[in-house]
């Protein structure tokens, strides 16, 4: 293919190539050297796990997080998953019935309240963990998994109210019309009709929810604080050793915590990509 | 858009308000109302003064001049500085690079880039300070190859570099997102405008400043507001790579109102610094709402 092609263009083509590849390695470096550490004994890495003289593969780095004698990741990573299910589930079934009001219902003060549930997704979650840990104090639910699920659920709705709201905005609405004709209710339109339709904006709606709750640290941070119940993010920061940071286990443990938000991208890319984009940019 | 005529609308949106009035809203209002209180007493905007004229959140005596600690408002002041202008324009070169029809796997490099965005934050902050750690760290060992002795240190240890260190990672995180947005943004952007400026005889810069650029201000909005937020609200990084530290050095306003919190347990300062940030928030917020409109 390339003989083809004139000398300049040939130039052009090679200048891009390295040009893209040598951003993509850079980029890659980073993931390089924890995969290096993690699967590699802490004296081969202390000096830099470029060097490959020695090169032992171990997995003593993993066993030893998954089994923390203090902060095992394996209950890190049972709790999160404990966690990220329903505070994903919740918040997409009420959010997705809100939405639906504001996408096809013309009602008081409805422009004010879709404003309101805009200005609630930029807000900073320190804006409400002052409150709220008094708030769960008094009604028992400070670290406990509910407490944290029942945070999770409500601040998850702004956003997916957003995101759906859209979705169901650009869904035809002659079906639902005909429907009604024939005597359908409001809530058996929504359910029977509007959600099949709009089932992939649901998956992407789910997915970034249960990435993002995976990955939050903060309220976890304020929630929990009893150390069983730390989530796996949590665990992170409390593995780097007494006398010296151990980046062996940190990075097995590293790999482990972000391995579920990585194959969630893996599987789901499309959904992934346009739940990201949909989410900041569609009216 | 229906107009029903019964309380249909409200069945809708009862079990949204059921869980965002006492978790989200109400919580929003009584943090205002915490930021006047000091002890259970009314003190107007006492704490407020305090925090604003403490070192932590300004200090003045060190800023410019000296090296870091500046206060936790300029040091988030400091980060914007940087890493806004460093994602957008490297976002948009990498999204205009990998657009060329020559470059191979451009989606695999695509993938790497954006990995910074799927991984847990607290994540990323762990290897931004793996990578700057002497000996273990890629950065150090760059500069000892240079002969730049004084960056071949542990960054997150010294108050000199341990903002830059969490800054610089930073954008290794976030260029991701302006790259997606902005390869998305010229993907919708029609070929014909190119060819008829082609025809037109305008040269690649010209096409560049007439055609691409403003085709593209739509994202840029998209891009500069959520990158001001993320940039306003960046916690778990500075959490894990330098804990604020050294003395403060890389204090950044989401975590000095944790550190209030959690370590002072002065609620009523921390309700200041959370008021504070959420008042810096709305402005790229309001912003990209009326762009929007």
């Amino acid at each position: 293919m390339i003989m083809a092609i004139p000398r300049y263009k040939l130039r052009k083509y090679i200048v891009s190539n390295i040009l893209a590849w040598i951003i993509g390695i850079i980029w890659l470096i980073p993931f390089i050297g924890v995969l290096m550490a993690s699967i590699r004994p802490y004296e081969e890495i202390v000096s830099g796990w470029w060097h490959f003289h020695p090169f032992t593969i171990t997995l003593k780095n993993y066993i030893n997080a998954f089994n923390h004698p203090m902060f095992p990741i394996s209950q890190g990573l049972k709790n999160s998953l404990i966690i990220a299910i329903p505070s994903t589930i919740i918040p997409l079934i009420v959010a997705a019935l809100a939405a639906y009001a504001f996408a096809r219902y013309s009602f008081p003060i409805r422009h004010y309240l879709f404003a309101f549930i805009v200005f609630l997704m930029a807000l900073p979650q320190q804006m409400t963990v002052v409150p709220l840990y008094f708030l769960l104090r008094n009604l028992h639910m400070l670290n406990t998994f509910r407490g944290l699920i029942t945070v999770h659920s409500a601040w998850g709705l702004a956003w997916i109210i957003f995101f759906m709201r859209n979705y169901f905005s650009m869904l035809p609405t002659d079906v639902e019309e005909a429907a009604r004709i024939d005597g359908a209710t409001d809530f058996q339109i929504f359910y029977k009709i509007v959600l099949p339709m709009a089932l992939p904006g649901l998956i992407s709606a789910a997915i970034l929810q249960f990435t993002w709750v995976w990955s939050d640290f903060f309220l976890a941070l304020v929630f929990l604080q009893n150390p069983e119940k730390y989530v796996a993010t949590q665990r992170l920061p409390l593995l780097r050793g007494q006398y010296f940071v151990d980046w062996g286990i940190l990075t097995a443990a590293s790999i482990m915590v972000m391995i579920v938000p990585l194959l969630v991208y893996a599987l789901f890319q499309k959904y992934y990509i346009s739940g990201m984009i949909g989410w900041s940019t569609e009216k | 858009m229906r107009r029903p005529k019964s309380l249909t609308p409200l069945f809708f949106l009862l079990p949204a308000l059921v869980l965002m009035v006492p978790f989200v809203i109400y919580p929003v209002f009584k943090t205002i109302y915490l930021s006047f209180f000091l002890d259970g007493k009314f003190v107007g905007l006492e704490n407020y003064k305090n925090v604003l004229l403490s070192s932590d959140i300004i200090n003045l005596d060190r800023f410019p001049t000296k090296s870091p600690p500046w206060g936790a408002l300029i040091h988030n002041i400091v980060w914007i500085a940087i890493h806004l202008p460093a994602t957008v324009f490297l976002g948009l070169g990498i999204a205009l690079l990998l657009r060329r029809e020559e470059v191979k796997g451009s989606s695999i490099v695509k993938s790497i880039i954006f990995l910074g965005m799927v991984i847990p934050m607290i994540v990323g902050g762990l290897i931004i300070r793996f990578l700057f750690e002497e000996g273990a760290g890629v950065i150090p060992a760059i500069f000892k190859l240079l002969g730049i002795e004084r960056l071949t240190i542990t960054w997150t240890a010294y108050p000199e570099t341990a903002l830059f260190a969490a800054i610089l990672g930073s954008i290794w995180i976030w260029t991701g997102f302006s790259m997606l947005m902005y390869s998305a943004g010229l993907a919708s952007i029609p070929k014909d405008y190119y060819e008829a400026a082609l025809i037109d005889g305008a040269n690649k810069f010209q096409i560049f400043k007439n055609v691409t650029w403003p085709l593209l201000k739509p994202i840029t909005v998209v891009v500069v507001a959520m990158t001001l937020l993320w940039d306003l609200k960046i916690f778990d990084v500075v959490y894990v790579a330098t804990g604020g530290g050294p003395g403060g050095a890389s204090m950044v306003l989401a975590l000095q109102m944790w550190d209030y919190f959690a370590r002072a347990l002065n609620y009523n300062y921390a309700a200041v610094v959370a008021v504070l940030l959420t008042t810096l928030t709305l402005i790229p917020a309001l912003w990209l709402i009326r762009r929007r409109e």
